[in-house]
């Protein structure tokens, strides 16, 4: 890098209007805007230009900047946020200090977002006027670098998870996993097999998940949650709150003696896992493949912790139970009903983010009579009913209902709705993407299971992907119906003898062109996928963004799709937006990837636009001081002055335009550069 | 550098600077692009790392420099991407009001909207919105009513006779240029 000595009598800026093919040139004129910038002060070189960030627009930067001695550059093109390191690029390339470059956005503020000529011209000039003016103030600046911790945190144990951490730990990085439930596995721990391959989901997990428990570079903490999260790209500061399993995990060696000398002879208690459908004990493993293969206690229902709650609410050790399961445990010791609730605090570099999704609440469409028909199910409940290690061992069987002679009863229809709280303005607009696919990969096992009539209700059948369309072809052929039209309702209002203890399935054959009404013994609800209840909790831990919907935003949602706005953090899988497994490992593997990145480059540059105090200026007030969230202004007692450590300024500039003697000064954002910015964007520009 | 009447060829309109924080409302507007939203032409947008950036001066500056209004934008309270850059902003806001108020300059002419970068349309939105207001209210016209004073206090000191010390004078020709001397003197927040 050159610092050149410039003061403001030898400015010398070449500008630069980019046409972006049509994109901008079919709104803005492009060569008058040229014209206009020509004639303002210190402009040595103005041009307008097909595509400037292309190899040869880049190089005619740096040309000019060489034949015309030229110590500032101004491109008026896209937004800053996209080619403004491009452009910084070309002008270091051509000799200068990259920060001797200012960009213009006439694209995405101007010509995609007006309709009138002339207005958007007008504008450009403005605009492009207002460039010119800061730049001339512009200095030469380093950028710092900050040196990169190897370590990785990656939240959330499901496949996304499991797959970015994998990657990361096999490239020989430290991995931190960390996961809400028991046992990692996610919702595809649930699923009985995956779609369109039919591949059983345990039998492509759970290897996985043994994997991710076994491996050195994998510290595995389940039943945990994010407290809190300090520090920046390369240097983050995480406090993990492990829950209390009442038993240590240490010592267990997941024998599950226990669980079967509890005092509670049967399992009385919902089971999570199972969707409710199953009951378990008050210690449990949530699945038999459970990772890790620790057991554990719910004290909301334990005996010991039952009515013996400490002063503060927390459980405490009672001698209301047997505690039989400490028997069984014997020497090995490892239930310790003392246990309380741990903070733990590690030093990271990148942080990767799978926090999944949730299912769709299908009580929210009351139509549909899920919680008030009993036969109504949610498509994750059918997952676990027709899973060989599900609560019924595979067996379809009616939640209400039973045969003549008592014997549970089996259905012999089905009705499968597609896009239950999906494509719909009153619950979600969005299309769930997966539900399709699944809903077919249900019917088809369903059928295997039961030979049930099966018909499928949906708006679109969407099978963009693999195998997805060949999928659908199958089932036609292994003749499941597909009724094209939107459900009104599911009743046990019945009309004719047929329809007599059945659910019927109001719709409107929309191929057809009449309303039908078909009954079946069993209901199953396509729900679409959500974001995390508490994914804007989430969202403020990690200091992302999200979108209109609730999932969180990706920085580019086509160059950047892992990426956030905050450095070092990366997103993968459901919680960025609905998806398949496929694209979730695809994109879990990217998040990883770009992990990597900051990781073996070991170093990070930031953006210099840190600030500082003018020593001469500053008259000790203090009022600077408790501004700074990241407490990066310190007080000088015997100088009497403030002074700031610039390893800590993020370079958001409140106490600059906060100090009353503005003696603080904020690099790429100095008074006089905005000063003269506002001067620039109100200058009269002729029509 | 020019600063005059926001009058072109045609019909007035009213001139908005907006100061954009990067990470929300900026990041919105380029969505609102990238979503091919229309909005009116009137909003010429200054981008700043953080809204806590805006200082008071930067709105006082604008209005005197010819703009009708004035837009900041920052991310929702609790979202800053500084941690609270935003409500330090909020809480100049507020005294900036104030001071609006007894300049005589309308209260819709000077607007803080919280737009994350998700709400592209909200962008769309509130430009409209705004320029409308600012057609109703018509020009705010500071560097013509400043011109005016000037005359009137001229014709006064020669109706006076001498010139004398030109106290007031000189404060509505400061206040019609900052120099970067003067803006360091006024308060503030």
């Amino acid at each position: 890098m050159t610092d050149m000595q410039t003061t403001k009598e030898n400015i010398r800026i070449g500008f630069y209007v980019c046409h972006c093919g049509h994109n901008i040139a079919a709104m803005v004129d492009c060569p008058d805007v040229a014209k206009y910038v020509k004639g303002l002060p210190n402009v040595v070189l103005s041009r307008d230009y097909k595509y400037m960030c292309s190899d040869p627009g880049q190089e005619l930067i740096q040309k000019d900047i060489r034949e015309y001695k030229l110590n500032r550059v101004v491109v008026a093109s896209c937004s800053p946020l996209l080619h403004e390191h491009t452009f910084r690029g070309a002008t270091e390339a051509g000799g200068l200090n990259p920060y001797f470059f200012h960009m213009v956005n006439i694209r995405e503020h101007n010509s995609w977002v007006h309709t009138d000529r002339a207005e958007a011209t007008a504008k450009a000039k403005a605009l492009a006027h207002a460039a010119i003016d800061r730049v001339a103030f512009h200095k030469a600046l380093e950028t710092k670098t900050v040196k990169i911790n190897p370590d990785v945190l990656v939240v959330g144990g499901g496949i996304a998870g499991i797959h970015a951490a994998m990657t990361l730990a096999n490239a020989g990085k430290k991995v931190y996993l960390v996961e809400r439930e028991p046992s990692i596995g996610g919702h595809m721990a649930k699923f009985d097999k995956t779609f369109p391959t039919l591949d059983c989901a345990a039998c492509i997990l759970t290897p996985k998940m043994s994997e991710v428990g076994a491996h050195p570079n994998i510290t595995l903490w389940s039943y945990s949650e994010i407290a809190r999260v300090d520090g920046y790209v390369g240097n983050y500061k995480v406090q993990v709150k492990r829950k209390p399993r009442y038993i240590s995990e240490e010592r267990c060696i997941g024998c599950q003696d226990c669980i079967t000398h509890c005092v509670f002879k049967e399992p009385k208690f919902e089971d999570v896992f199972n969707e409710g459908l199953g009951k378990r004990k008050p210690v449990y493993i949530p699945f038999p493949q459970a990772t890790p293969q620790i057991v554990l206690i719910d004290p909301n229902v334990c005996l010991n912790f039952k009515r013996a709650k400490g002063p503060d609410g927390t459980p405490i050790v009672s001698d209301k139970c047997k505690k039989t399961c400490v028997e069984a445990c014997g020497d090995k010791n490892a239930i310790d009903f003392t246990q309380k609730e741990e903070i733990k605090e590690i030093d990271v570099g990148t942080i990767i983010v799978a926090t999944g999704f949730q299912s769709f609440d299908a009580k929210r469409v009351p139509a549909y009579g899920y919680g008030t028909h009993k036969n109504v199910y949610t498509a994750l409940e059918i997952e676990r009913l027709v899973n060989a290690s599900g609560p019924t061992g595979g067996e379809v069987i009616l939640r209400e209902g039973k045969n003549a002679d008592g014997s549970p009863k089996h259905p012999k229809s089905i009705g499968i709705i597609h896009c239950v709280g999906s494509r719909d303005k009153k619950t979600h607009i969005w299309c769930s993407r997966v539900c399709c696919m699944y809903s077919m990969k249900l019917a088809h096992l369903l059928k295997e299971h039961t030979g049930a009539e099966i018909y499928n209700f949906y708006i679109d059948i969407r099978a963009p992907g693999k195998g997805y369309e060949e999928f659908y072809n199958k089932l036609l052929d292994e003749g499941v119906h597909f009724i094209r039209g939107r459900v009104g309702e599911v009743t046990d209002w019945t009309m004719t003898p047929e329809e007599e203890g059945k659910l019927v399935i109001r719709v409107e054959d929309t191929l057809a062109g009449y309303v039908r009404r078909i009954p079946v013994d069993m209901v199953v609800l396509a729900t679409g996928l959500e974001p995390q209840a508490d994914a804007q909790d989430v969202r403020r831990l990690f200091n992302m963004s999200c979108g209109t919907e609730g999932f969180f935003l990706e920085r580019h949602p086509k160059l950047a799709p892992v990426n956030t706005f905050t450095d070092g953090i990366f997103i993968a899988g459901a919680c960025q937006g609905p998806r398949d497994i496929p694209d979730t490992v695809a994109q879990a593997g990217a998040a990883a990837a770009e992990a990597l990145v900051l990781i073996d480059k070991g170093f990070i540059e930031q953006e210099p636009n840190t600030a500082y105090i003018l020593d001469e200026d500053c008259s000790g007030c203090k009022s600077c001081i408790p501004l700074c969230p990241y407490s990066a202004i310190l007080y000088d007692e015997n100088r009497k002055k403030a002074f700031i450590n610039e390893a800590l300024c993020k370079g958001c500039g409140t106490c600059v335009g906060a100090c009353p003697s503005g003696s603080i000064v904020q690099n790429l954002f100095e008074d006089d550069e905005i000063f003269s910015e506002i001067q620039g964007v109100l200058a009269t520009v002729p029509a | 550098m020019t600063k005059s009447s926001a009058t072109s060829a045609g019909a007035w309109t009213p001139r908005i600077v907006a100061f954009f924080c990067n990470w929300c409302t900026y990041t919105a507007a380029d969505l609102a692009g990238v979503s091919r939203l229309k909005y009116a032409s009137n909003v010429r947008v200054i981008r700043l790392m953080c809204s806590g950036r805006v200082d008071p001066q930067f709105v006082l500056d604008a209005l005197t420099r010819g703009a009708d209004g004035v837009l900041i934008g920052g991310c929702h309270p609790g979202d800053c991407h500084y941690v609270e850059g935003n409500y330090k902003m909020l809480r100049r806001f507020q005294l900036l009001k104030r001071l609006l108020r007894d300049m005589g300059v309308e209260e819709d002419r000077v607007r803080l909207e919280w737009i994350s970068a998700a709400e592209g349309d909200k962008v769309k939105a509130v430009i409209n919105e705004m320029t409308e207001q600012l057609l109703r209210l018509g020009p705010l016209g500071l560097p013509q009513q400043f011109e005016e004073w000037d005359k009137e206090i001229t014709r006064l000191e020669q109706e006076v006779g001498s010139p004398g010390n030109g106290a007031t004078c000189a404060c509505a020709a400061k206040l019609q240029a900052p120099t970067q001397a003067s803006r360091k003197e006024v308060a503030h927040v």
